[in-house]
């Protein structure tokens, strides 16, 4: 039986809504993006701890580094795909470069806004922010993640980018009970296979390790959520032990979890069979988040057979 | 006249030749954009803004945002001037492993934002200006822009949050020489009317010779000019301005001196210096 939670994006929304009740200097800034942010109910509760810019993401980042250089805690909200593109020199900039402690939080990450087309995808956020110096980057995979990513962010003391889909997402087990940005989740320990997802699809991972279990195979499954700075750790510990890696994700196959992977693996000189499961360079078929995921080989049946045929 | 601004003039021909002599030894430099920006700066540093070494690290003070990043020899002469590090320490400029670079950083004592990719300032500037709003703070911002910098739209952006948000706080300077690294602004993309276009995005307004200290004095003891309303000033400057040969010339935006124009720079400044 699986345990369905809430989106993480309205987990983002009810924890920094508590967080901001207890810190007056917790404020939230958006691009006319507070409905898509489930940040209406903030707004109303907390009208003074909310700033709006219109559409206008470039300002949104710019004002915020500003509003944290004045002692703000500041999550900017805009979605992903605009805030990670439009504002890309602002957060290179205004927050990374100068270094002031912003959260940017990218709503409807990914391929969540389905068939709104490419405009509205960001497949390049890990790409792009894996590039800049001084900002971490992380995409929770549940709600347990999904929560407590917002309550450290509140002390985080450097750049932020978190990762928000909108689908309900299910309650993940997870061997460990602690949070650490920077610090893998394993979500269940196997000797066979080892699957490492990040952000929506770890779901997909662990489902496909159920199945993967009825057909003898003993699958790890990591909820890699930080991206960046990697947990080269967890991820060397797990191919150590396990004969097999794949790695899964809502973004483009070039620059994101599975070249992390990669590089590791290259320049470590791990011998281990590898695959990265991800969205190809090609113009993008349109549907449904989930069905444009299982169509690119994220369907947990086509994660189970694609780690039968790496493992044969 | 007041013996003050006598100082203060004084003080811009010293300026100008530090700033001459800190891009001739290193090298490199936006010589024209500085020389323009250097009276503002002036009056600003020793008349208006209050920062020093001293309470650079207080939160509640007033905060100046260089926007137009590449003029920043004419920063680094004030700063030195004001304290915030030594000459020995700015003459590292543009060397292997110095913080001096060719635009401001944080990682340089008196500076608060890094700037350098133009259309940036602004926004940061509002968003200090709300900090200070939220804070009931009685401080303001500053931030100088140039006037080819107004071509990108996100300074347009930050004007409409700056209007919104009723920053009174916020002073805006546009240093409006009216050359960028082409030709003209008028040529290369017009910004004119710019006091209408500042006026309907909902700013205060005032138009000055931005290379008069008496009238940059005058205008910045004005702030705020307008309850609730932010202020700009279009001070309008010469490139290269208080050398002949570099006023005025698009040539000059980051040309540095030869040896020869170097001198006879600084004996035009040397000839005015009491």
């Amino acid at each position: 039986m699986t345990d369905i939670g809430k989106p993480n994006l309205e987990i983002f929304a009810e924890t920094l809504l508590n967080q901001a009740k207890q810190n007056k200097d917790i404020i939230a800034v958006t691009s006319d993006s507070r409905g898509s942010g489930k940040l209406v109910t903030f707004g109303n509760e907390l009208p003074d701890q909310i700033i709006e810019v219109g559409i206008a993401e470039q300002n949104l980042v710019g004002l915020s580094a500003g509003l944290a250089a004045g002692g703000k805690i500041i999550f900017a909200v805009s979605p992903a795909s605009f805030l990670t593109a439009r504002s890309f020199e602002q957060i290179k900039n205004d927050v990374s470069y100068s270094d002031h402690p912003v959260t940017l939080v990218g709503i409807s990450a990914g391929i969540s806004y389905g068939q709104l087309g490419s405009t509205h995808h960001s497949l390049h956020d890990f790409a792009a922010l894996r590039a800049i110096n001084n900002i971490s980057i992380v995409a929770p995979a549940d709600n347990f993640e999904a929560a407590e990513v917002i309550k450290k962010a509140v002390s985080y003391e450097k750049p932020l980018y978190i990762r928000y889909g909108k689908k309900p997402m299910m309650n993940l087990p997870r061997k460990n009970s602690n949070f650490e940005i920077s610090k893998a989740s394993i979500i269940r320990e196997g000797k066979d296979l080892t699957l490492v997802a990040t952000g929506e699809t770890v779901q997909r991972a662990y489902l496909a390790s159920l199945i993967l279990q009825d057909k003898g195979i003993d699958v790890e499954v990591i909820s890699m959520h930080t991206i960046k700075p990697f947990d080269n750790e967890a991820l060397i510990n797990s191919i150590n032990k396990t004969k097999a890696l794949i790695s899964i994700e809502e973004h483009s196959v070039y620059g994101g979890l599975g070249e992390c992977c990669s590089s590791i693996i290259s320049q470590g000189e791990f011998n281990t069979k590898f695959k990265i499961i991800g969205i190809p360079d090609e113009y993008m078929i349109n549907g449904t988040q989930a069905d444009v995921l299982d169509h690119y080989g994220m369907s947990p049946e086509k994660i189970a057979d694609t780690s039968v045929a790496l493992l044969a | 006249m007041s013996n003050n601004i006598k100082y203060l003039e004084q003080k811009s021909l010293e300026y100008r030749k530090t700033t001459l002599e800190i891009i001739y030894n290193s090298g490199a430099g936006h010589t024209g954009g500085s020389l323009s920006c250097l009276d503002i700066l002036n009056v600003l540093y020793n008349n208006i803004l209050g920062i020093t070494p001293e309470n650079f690290s207080s939160s509640n003070r007033n905060q100046y945002i260089h926007s137009k990043g590449h003029s920043v020899e004419a920063l680094y002469t004030v700063l030195c001037d004001k304290g915030f590090f030594s000459k020995s320490d700015l003459d590292t400029l543009n060397n292997f492993n110095s913080h001096f670079i060719g635009h401001p950083t944080r990682k340089i004592k008196g500076i608060e934002h890094n700037t350098g990719a133009l259309g940036h300032g602004l926004s940061v500037a509002v968003g200090m200006a709300i900090s200070k709003k939220i804070n009931g703070s009685d401080k303001f911002v500053y931030a100088l822009l140039g006037d080819g910098e107004l071509s990108e739209g996100s300074v347009w952006e930050a004007c409409t949050s700056a209007s919104k948000y009723k920053l009174d706080n916020l002073v805006v300077i546009i240093d409006r020489n009216k050359l960028q690294i082409t030709g003209k602004t008028e040529d290369v993309n017009p910004i004119e009317p710019l006091d209408k276009k500042f006026e309907s995005f909902g700013f205060e307004v005032n138009i000055i010779n931005g290379n008069k200290i008496e009238e940059i004095l005058q205008s910045l003891e004005l702030i705020p000019f307008k309850k609730n309303k932010p202020n700009v000033i279009i001070a309008n400057t010469t490139k290269g301005c208080g050398v002949s040969f570099i006023e005025n010339q698009v040539s000059w935006h980051h040309k540095v001196p030869s040896e020869g124009e170097y001198k006879i720079a600084m004996e035009e400044l040397n000839k005015r210096l009491k």
